[in-house]
């Protein structure tokens, strides 16, 4: 015991600093990698769109699964958002008698903000997991294999779909959001606040423009593409099985998620800095 | 001999430092029937999704007709795999369609057919393996194993491929689901004149379907010759794993 203590070499101080310098060199190099191939592989799914075939029929079965399937959960998250966002904002601004500014508060948060941020989160959850899940096990079953062998380019057939279904489908789905997150601020107002309702509707309509709603949609095409492309990057690199499946879902709605939140503040500054 | 339809030279491939195909020599005669036999790790996977262009291998040569598949251009060699079916392990059918989309895929995707012809076309080809038009209605979870692989057999045949790749055609079937299975093949096969390569384990299978057959060990074919002669080659080891003796040559690594 004493002479193998005694044979291991005595390190230095500073070889110690130098590989926790290392390992952090490592791990930048490898994230970069890591972005490097996702971009790589969305720009070849991108490509794909524009070369035959197209699979027109799978495209409007993802366009359908995204947008008609997940109106719900969407709906939902916007109308309390709504709701909230009036509530709250009338007991903040009753402190400044500035109780009228809750229809402008309400309609610039849900269209710019909230509408395209929440539905993305939501049909990241949903949609980013679905994706993941089902090329994941494609992956670990031989099903993408199988492709390659039928002639079928596996991202033509998987990816180029999705990424278009997603970048379609999320800004239907945020104009329902906004309609309805509106919609919940106004049931408040009038039903709660004692405002007049069309008094609020004329304040909504007079305050709301048409960049805020766009802005609002350009948001939502992005993180739809996100959504889908994070989705199918997981699954398609997903090893191992069962776990392998779980881990690539788990990733595609964490990686997604965090994206929508970074790429809104990213997009809100192109939009919106003076 | 004539030209063999595939000649495989001085194939390698390692993976992480582990040399899983240490130069594969085969040659596999237009319409045979060639049966690669090893045992678990010994390479036959690596090897048939190396003829699949799945796999890139590190060195060596896989001729077609002549020609090296691995040089290829992409668009070259997917009109390749044009002429290339396959049957995995698994089945490996698509969960999202049902049996018939299956069935016809290769011809569906690239539009060679409109989709009222592909049902028509893969009520034919299901006939052909035993199976009734109804069945195509049918998504690939609701079908037992023994009838998800003729489906995958089905899919495989499908745009009558002039090669026909079989990776453990009979792997979890009951003995007598592995014999219909065999004979599906081995008709298919003859009916379309294709040249076949199977990897396996089963000897009794490998003796069914296999005109020839070769066995891998450590990376390399160390016998080849026609199935007939399995279990009586001459070579110890191939006919200790062929008659599926325990003592013998190959010895299997266990911790005690």
């Amino acid at each position: 015991m004493s002479a193998a203590t005694e044979a291991a070499p005595r390190r230095k101080p500073l070889d110690i600093v130098l590989d926790g310098v290392a390992a952090i060199g490592r791990g930048a190099i490898s994230g970069l990698r890591s972005v490097g191939a996702v971009v790589l592989f969305a720009a070849e799914g991108v490509s794909h769109l524009a070369r035959p075939p197209f699979y027109g029929r799978l495209v409007l079965r993802h366009f359908i699964e995204i947008a008609y399937f997940s109106l719900p959960v969407v709906a939902l998250t916007a109308i309390f958002t709504g709701m909230v966002l009036a509530l709250q904002s009338y007991t903040g601004f009753a402190r400044f008698n500035a109780e009228g500014a809750v229809a402008n508060v309400v309609v610039i948060s849900i269209t710019r903000e909230l509408g395209p941020v929440l539905a993305g989160l939501m049909v990241a959850g949903r949609i980013g997991a679905a994706f993941a899940a089902e090329i994941g096990t494609m992956r670990v079953t031989d099903q993408i294999d199988a492709l390659t062998t039928l002639s079928t380019n596996p991202q033509k057939f998987l990816v180029a779909p999705r990424l278009l279904a997603g970048t379609l489908a999320l800004p239907l789905l945020v104009v329902v959001a906004d309609v309805l997150g509106i919609m919940g601020g106004w049931i408040i107002a009038t039903a709660k606040l004692d405002f007049s309702s069309l008094a609020y509707l004329k304040a909504t309509t007079d305050f709301l423009q048409f960049s805020d709603v766009m802005s609002g949609l350009v948001k939502a095409a992005v993180f739809g593409f996100i959504i889908a492309l994070m989705g199918c990057w997981c699954g398609y690199n997903s090893r191992g099985g069962a776990q392998g499946v779980g881990g690539a879902t788990t990733s595609a709605v964490v990686t997604s998620s965090i994206l929508i939140l970074a790429l809104d503040y990213v997009l809100t500054e192109l939009f919106f800095a003076r | 001999m004539s030209e063999p339809k595939i000649r495989i030279r001085g194939l390698k491939k390692s993976f992480a430092g582990k040399q899983v195909l240490d130069g594969v020599d085969l040659d596999i005669a237009a319409g045979s029937s060639m049966v690669i036999l090893g045992g678990s790790g010994s390479g036959k996977s690596v090897t048939i999704k190396c003829l699949l262009g799945l796999i890139t291998p590190d060195a060596g040569t896989i001729e077609i007709d002549g020609r090296n598949i691995l040089t290829l251009p992409a668009g070259e060699r997917e009109a390749l795999n044009d002429r290339i079916g396959m049957l995995f392990q698994n089945g490996a059918l698509f969960d999202s369609l049902p049996v018939w989309e299956n069935v016809c895929f290769k011809l569906l995707a690239q539009n060679r057919i409109p989709r009222a012809k592909a049902r028509d076309k893969a009520a034919e080809v299901l006939a052909q393996v035993g199976l009734a038009a109804s069945v195509g209605d049918l998504s690939p979870a609701e079908l037992s194993g023994g009838m998800q692989k003729r489906v995958a057999l089905a899919r495989a045949i499908a745009a009558t491929p002039d090669i026909i790749l079989f990776d453990e055609p009979t792997t979890g079937l009951d003995p007598i689901m592995g014999a219909v299975i065999d004979g599906l093949i081995r008709d298919c096969v003859q009916r379309l004149g294709a040249t076949a390569v199977s990897i396996t384990h089963d000897m009794a299978s490998a003796r069914r379907i296999g005109d020839a057959a070769a066995m891998l060990f450590k990376g390399r074919i160390i016998w080849n010759g026609p199935a007939a002669e399995l279990g009586h080659t001459g070579n110890a080891m191939v006919d200790q794993f062929a008659n599926g003796e325990r003592d013998g040559p190959i010895q299997m690594e266990l911790r005690r």
